[in-house]
Formats: C-alpha cells, structure tokens, sequence
C-alpha cells in the first residue's frame, strides 16, 4: 500500500450554506510531494482543513466523500488524533503563537504531537539545524519575527510533531522570492533524505510546479486535473486556467483535457 | 495641612481590599483568554465555594477537611460546567455564550440555596480583624492576611503557566485557538485545567469575601466588583486584573474619605464605575487588555 492519503468525492460547506467543495479526489503517495493548485477561492484552504478536521472550527462541515490517512478511515478522527498520528498541518497565514517566543512555538508543536521532554529538546535541535534563523531569534516574541521567519517558525512548530504528510497552505504567500526557495529547498531535502510526504497548496505555480512531483488543480469546488507535475509545468495554458476568471477557465479546460499519460497515471 | 500619614494608611488599605477585587477579575480573566467566554457565573461559583464550606463547617466537619471537600467540588463543578454547558456551545456567538454563562449563574445559585439553605452565616479564618501598626500606618490585619492568600495564589498560577507544559498549551490556545487547535494540543483539557484554576479562585475569593461580609446570596454579587476591574486592566489580562484590582480599590477608599462628604457619603457603591466608565471611553482595550504582538 503506497497510498498514504486519499480524497475520495469531497464535499463541504461553511455555515451548512456556502458551498465551498462539491467534488474533490486526490490522492497523495509515499514519500511524494503533491501541490494543489488553483484561483483565489478554488477551495484549496478548505480542502486542507477538511483533511485535518478543522473545518468546524469555521463552522465548515464536510457534507460528502471520505478522507483515507495511511490505510485508516480519517474523516471523524479529531485534529489532535491526526497530528499524532502524524498529518500535521501548517496553516494558511502561518497562524504562529504571536505572544509566546520562537522557542515556545515550536516546543507548543512538540507537545501537540505527544513528544516527551527529551523528544522536545532533540526536535528543537533539528528545527535549529534546518533553519538557523530560527535559532538566532529563538528568544523573541514571534509576533515581531519577519513574515519569512513566522513562515519558517510554523513549519518547524509542525516538524517538532514529527510528520509524515506535511499539509501546507500557501507557505510562499507574502514572502520575497529567496526566502520561497529556501523554504521549499528545505522541504525539498527532508522530503529526499527523510522520506517526508508533503501536500502543498499554491498560488505560486510556477515554484510549486518546480518542486513537486505531481499536481492537482481544483476550479470552483471541484479538482478538474491531476497529473506529473514535470507534464502539468510544461502546459502554459495551465497558468491562464487557475488564475482566470471561471468563464475563461472552462474554454481554457477543454484545451487542456487532451488526454495524457499522466492524467491516467494519476486516475 | 494635608495629612500625608492618614492619606497612606487610607491608600495602603484601599490597595489591599483591591487585592481581594483582583482575585475575583483573575476568574474571569481565567476563562475569558482561553475561550472568549465571560464567565458571570463566577459570582454564583463564589457564592456556592463559600457556602458549601461554612455549611461543612456548622454541621462539624473540621476546617482542613472541609476546605478540602469543597475544593474538590468546586473542581468537579468547574470541569461539569465546561463539559456540559459550554462545550456543546463551542464556536457559538459570545453573546449566546454570555447568555448561557448567566442562566448557569441562577442554576449555581438556586442549587446552592436548594442544598444549603438561604440563612446567612458568618464565616470564620481565625483571623482576627484587629489592626495594627507599621511605622506609624494602620492596617488591618484581616486584609494583610487577605493580600497575602491572593498573591500566593497569583504567583502560583503565574509559575504554572509559565513553566509547566500545561501552561504553555494554556497561552497557546489563548494566543490563537485555531493554530493550537491545528498543532494537535487538546483543547478539551486545557479548558478543563482552565476550569479548575477558576474553580481554585472561587473558593479562595468566596472565603475571603464570606468572611468579610458574611455568607449570604448578596455575595454572589461581589462579580459586579469585578467588572470595572476588568475594564480597567482589559478582560484578556492577568496583570491587567491585578493592577486593574489595586487600582479600583484604592480609587473607591480614596473618593470615599476625601471626594464622598462633598456627596453626604455613599460614594463607594458607584465611583469604581464611575472611572470604569471614563477609562472605557479613553481606552476601550483596557490598560493590557489585546495588547497585540504585531510587527507593523
Ligand atoms: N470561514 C469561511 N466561511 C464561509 N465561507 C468560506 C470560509 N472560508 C472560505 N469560504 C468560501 O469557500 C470557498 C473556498 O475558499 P478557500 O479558502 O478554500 O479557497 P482557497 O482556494 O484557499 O483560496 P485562496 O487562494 O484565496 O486562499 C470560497 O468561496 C470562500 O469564500
Ligand atoms: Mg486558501
């Protein structure tokens, strides 16, 4: 089973009202990287926060469909129950601790995955030595950290939980384009030398696209195309598709929807 | 001449009898960070704290013991309260919660009542409310001994949520719920602890009020003490309610000798509102209340 997560025919809403997915299917293998792409909208933060069950904390509900983590029904098991069982999420924004320092977040992350004393310290130690900035700041209140070391913080504080599938929202937004290469270099290099899956959704294709090994792209609700992200970065209408407006995009997808090796791979 | 001794000895009293409206505010402060909810059945937690452990007491249950037991039902009050009255209504309007906050605060008392009787009693520390002198100033005894509970009190939470994992889940999830709730802390026992400390501060805050004004229902709104305390520091902060606490205290001993005969007297009852509502239209947050950490 080489599966580690799988969406199956997702559907949510917001409010029992707004809806927000109606069709959404991915699935993320071992030791992958997958970008989700798509428009401001398309659903991608609500994709993610459904496969971490939190989605009713924004009074969102999944109304279809079945999220599968490592061979185990996961759609009702509780957020923390999904941490420890290792999906951790880095949330949209970053969403740090604000009032509590560097250290204090990333120990916070630790203790959400379970970790004993000893687990915490060697998991501060590893954070330190994937982004030295953060050691060098570790003392100050994060809420006065720059966006690119927030960014950074967030990711570690999910680290120190010890994942197997990464689940980050947008970690390029906001950020000047160096510091996008050092954090998906970053991910790039735990992903190769520690196996760590990753699900990682975009706005920012074109450096997605680069460090992905396959793609998804969701338009209004639902995901309308998957496949090798080394096929999908050579389409440029791609481009055009998820940053249009919906009536654009569906001329654009009729272009799109030749079949390809790699939209069978990926059925 | 003005009599600077007698102005000290009035502030050094005011300041300790704010000690006892910090402790009340801290309850609030407690539960308000952590899940946005104002708590107004604090008073009535207070209120039921002090009852159970006089009316243990009267019916001859020695005093450690008594203290005790109506420890361990405030915790058990506490945690029952989270779990069946609030948790359900997670992620609902504050105002909803408020509501439900204040049915719970006549539900407490009626309960307190149905148990315990409705007579007033008086409750006894053995701490006799004699004062004494220090370098010329009077103080009474009884507030010292007051002052002193609550700050240790103060102090021990404050060494709890700053070195324990506990604690710092506590902040975590004060700072931003949806990233802790993301992080996997869980929430379900940090409110409990939450819960606990509240409980902890009721009972603390219930027999120091029972024995300065007696055990009767009127204690119950001694929360009312605490809402300009809470404007003044800010509902999110814990220094806020202690400095917000000495501050009203003093205030309202000072008008009362010096402001309160230009009224004939009577000045306590409203002058604490009085500034909490001058302060609310300067400075809507409080002294530390929301005091984002934010990098402009
Ligand atoms: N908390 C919420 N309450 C109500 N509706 C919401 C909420 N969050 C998102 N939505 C709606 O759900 C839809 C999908 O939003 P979502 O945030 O998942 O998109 P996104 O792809 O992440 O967009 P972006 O690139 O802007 O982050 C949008 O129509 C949005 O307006
Ligand atoms: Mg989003």
């Amino acid at each position: 089973m080489s599966d580690l997560l799988v969406l199956e025919g997702l559907a949510a809403t917001y409010n029992h009202a707004i809806r927000a997915l109606s069709d959404v299917s991915l699935t993320v293998r071992r030791g992958e990287i997958v970008a989700l792409l798509g428009a401001n909208g398309a659903g991608k933060s609500t994709t993610l926060k459904a496969v971490s069950n939190l989605l009713h904390a924004e009074r969102g509900q999944l109304t279809r469909g079945r999220i599968v983590f490592d061979g185990r029904d996961a759609t009702s098991l509780p957020s923390a129950k999904l941490v420890r069982l290792g999906l951790v999420p880095v949330l949209e924004g970053r969403h740090c601790f604000r009032a509590l320092n560097v250290e204090e977040n990333l120990v916070a992350g630790g203790i959400g995955g379970g970790l004993s004393r000893r687990e915490i310290a060697a998991g501060l130690e590893r954070v330190y030595t994937l982004f030295p900035r953060l050691k060098e700041r570790r003392r100050s209140a994060s809420g006065l950290t720059s966006g690119g070391e927030q960014q950074m913080s967030a990711i570690g504080r999910a680290l120190m939980a010890r994942p197997r599938l990464l689940v980050l929202d947008e970690p390029s937004m906001g950020l000047a384009p160096l510091v996008v290469e050092t954090i998906f270099s970053t991910l790039k290099g735990l992903n190769r030398e520690e196996g760590l899956s990753i699900l990682v959704a975009e706005q920012n294709s074109t450096v997605a696209l680069r460090y992905a090994d396959r793609a998804a792209v969701l338009d209004a609700g639902s995901t309308v195309l998957a496949g090798d992200a080394a096929d999908l970065r050579g389409r440029a209408e791609i481009k055009a598709l998820y940053l249009g407006s919906p009536g654009e995009s569906a001329a654009h997808l009729a272009a799109l929807r030749r079949p390809s090796p790699a939209d069978h791979a990926a059925a | 001449m003005f009599d600077y001794q007698f102005f000290i000895e009035v502030l050094v009293g005011g300041l300790l009898s704010g000690v006892m409206y910090s402790l009340v505010a801290i309850g609030f402060v407690l539960i308000y960070k952590t899940s946005g909810v104002l708590n107004f059945a604090q008073g009535a937690m207070l209120l039921f704290a002090a009852l159970t452990f006089v009316s243990l007491v009267e019916r001859g249950v020695p005093f450690w013991l008594a203290l005790s037991a109506t420890l361990v039902i405030m915790v058990v009050l506490g945690i029952t309260v989270e779990r069946t009255v609030l948790r359900p209504l997670v992620n609902q309007s504050p105002m909803t919660l408020f509501m439900a906050t204040l049915g719970l605060s006549y539900i407490i008392e009626g309960a307190a009542q149905l148990l315990w009787g409705t007579q007033v009693h008086g409750l006894d520390l053995g701490i006799d409310d004699v004062p004494f002198e220090v370098g010329g100033v009077l103080i009474s005894q009884f507030d010292l001994f007051a002052a002193a509970i609550a700050g240790t009190l103060v102090t021990t939470f404050a060494l709890f949520f700053r070195y324990t994992r506990t604690g710092l889940a506590f902040r975590a999830v004060a700072d931003d719920q949806f990233a802790a709730l993301a992080v996997g802390l869980r929430l379900p026992r940090v409110w409990a602890a939450v819960w606990t400390a509240a409980g902890i501060v009721a009972l603390v805050a219930g027999l120091l009020w029972g024995a300065r004004l007696g055990v009767q229902f009127s204690l119950s709104l001694v929360v009312l003490k605490a809402l300009p305390v809470l404007v003044l520091g800010g509902f999110d902060s814990v220094a806020g309610a202690i400095v917000g606490g000495l501050l009203i205290g003093a205030i309202e001993k000072l008008a009362e000798v010096y402001v309160g005969p230009l009224f004939g007297g009577g000045i306590v009852a409203w002058a604490a509102y009085v500034v909490a509502l001058g302060f609310l239209l300067v400075r809507p947050s409080g002294l530390f209340g929301q005091k984002l950490v934010e990098r402009v």
